[in-house]
């Protein structure tokens, strides 16, 4: 019973928050939103289970993903409002395409709920075994059957983190701003840098 | 009790509000790619859910895969706008248009 109830609020709460992302009328705010629908569906998923990747939502996608988003859009200045021209003329086109897709969807659902459907069964290979959390099983398939899957993964990161780095990464502009030049500071020596003066009592000093 | 076709159900009606979000946000970049979040999230909450009630673990892990690309599309797609914000001065999806595509 109390499943039922935390699976619909957390339900409700997430789709609140996914068309308020897409309603408000602040980037910001569109952000602020997406975090919570994130949490509320990090929440769905430990519901039935899995815990490990629930984590794995909040820590990528509420600590990297949104703050990135947040960086971008208050870095960017912005005309937001300008941006929301087409938005009242597009929406009733816009809510009946959704409509139908949501129909469609639905109508998959419900015809796989009334038994039309059968899909292949797992052959139990990754099960989760009664004894070992959901951590340790993921831990245990992830390091061993799906190693190689696993490394991509790593190499995808290291090739988006690459190419974010070189297409903003501006070099320096000559003569912007004094630049350091280590050689030229070591190479430096007393006699060169001051002038020795003694000016006569009385008299000024001419430089 | 809750069955997959409760977490099928949210995540059709995610994916669709996400999907809504581009027709409507259709000028603006930055609500676009939280919308593809939104989708993609859609996509995990029905791998999970899969995963849960068959008890398969392999939905989890490439739920996981999801994340990653769907990280590398957010920093890949935020590095494009801010470049194209300093050469333009604007990020309006109208604007894009120097390869006439």
């Amino acid at each position: 019973m109390i499943q039922v109830f935390a699976f619909y609020l957390f339900a409700a709460i997430v789709v609140a928050s996914a068309v308020m992302v897409i309603m408000a009328r602040h980037p910001v705010h569109s952000v602020l939103w997406l975090i919570m629908a994130f949490f509320n569906a990090a929440a769905l998923m430990v519901l039935v289970g899995a815990e490990f990747l629930a984590m794995l939502l909040v820590i990528v996608y509420v600590g990297a993903v949104a703050v990135l988003f947040l960086f971008v859009v208050m870095m960017l200045d912005i005309d937001f409002a300008a941006m929301r021209a087409g938005f009242i003329r597009n929406f009733p086109l816009g809510l009946l395409m959704a409509a139908i897709l949501l129909a469609e969807l639905l109508l998959a659902v419900g015809v796989y709920s009334a038994g039309g459907l059968t899909l292949g069964a797992p052959d139990g290979s990754a099960m989760q075994p009664a004894t070992a959390s959901n951590i340790e099983a993921i831990g245990a398939l992830l390091f061993g059957r799906y190693i190689l899957l696993f490394e991509l993964a790593g190499i995808i990161l290291l090739v988006a983190m690459i190419g974010a780095i070189v297409l903003t990464f501006q070099p320096p502009k000559p003569g912007a701003r004094a630049r350091q030049d280590v050689g030229k500071q070591i190479r430096r020596r007393p006699e060169e840098a001051t002038i020795m003066k003694n000016p006569e009592i009385g008299q000024g000093v001419e430089l | 009790m809750i069955g997959i076709e409760h977490y099928l159900t949210v995540g059709a009606i995610l994916f669709v509000i996400g999907v809504l979000g581009i027709f409507l946000n259709r000028k603006n970049v930055i609500v676009i790619l939280m919308a593809i979040e939104l989708i993609l999230l859609s996509v995990n909450i029905n791998l999970v859910a899969f995963s849960a009630f068959m008890q398969d673990l392999v939905g989890q892990i490439f739920a996981m895969l999801v994340l990653t690309v769907a990280a590398a599309e957010a920093a890949i797609g935020l590095a494009i706008l801010v470049i194209y914000f300093r050469g333009r001065g604007s990020i309006a999806v109208d604007d894009i248009n120097r390869m006439k595509g």
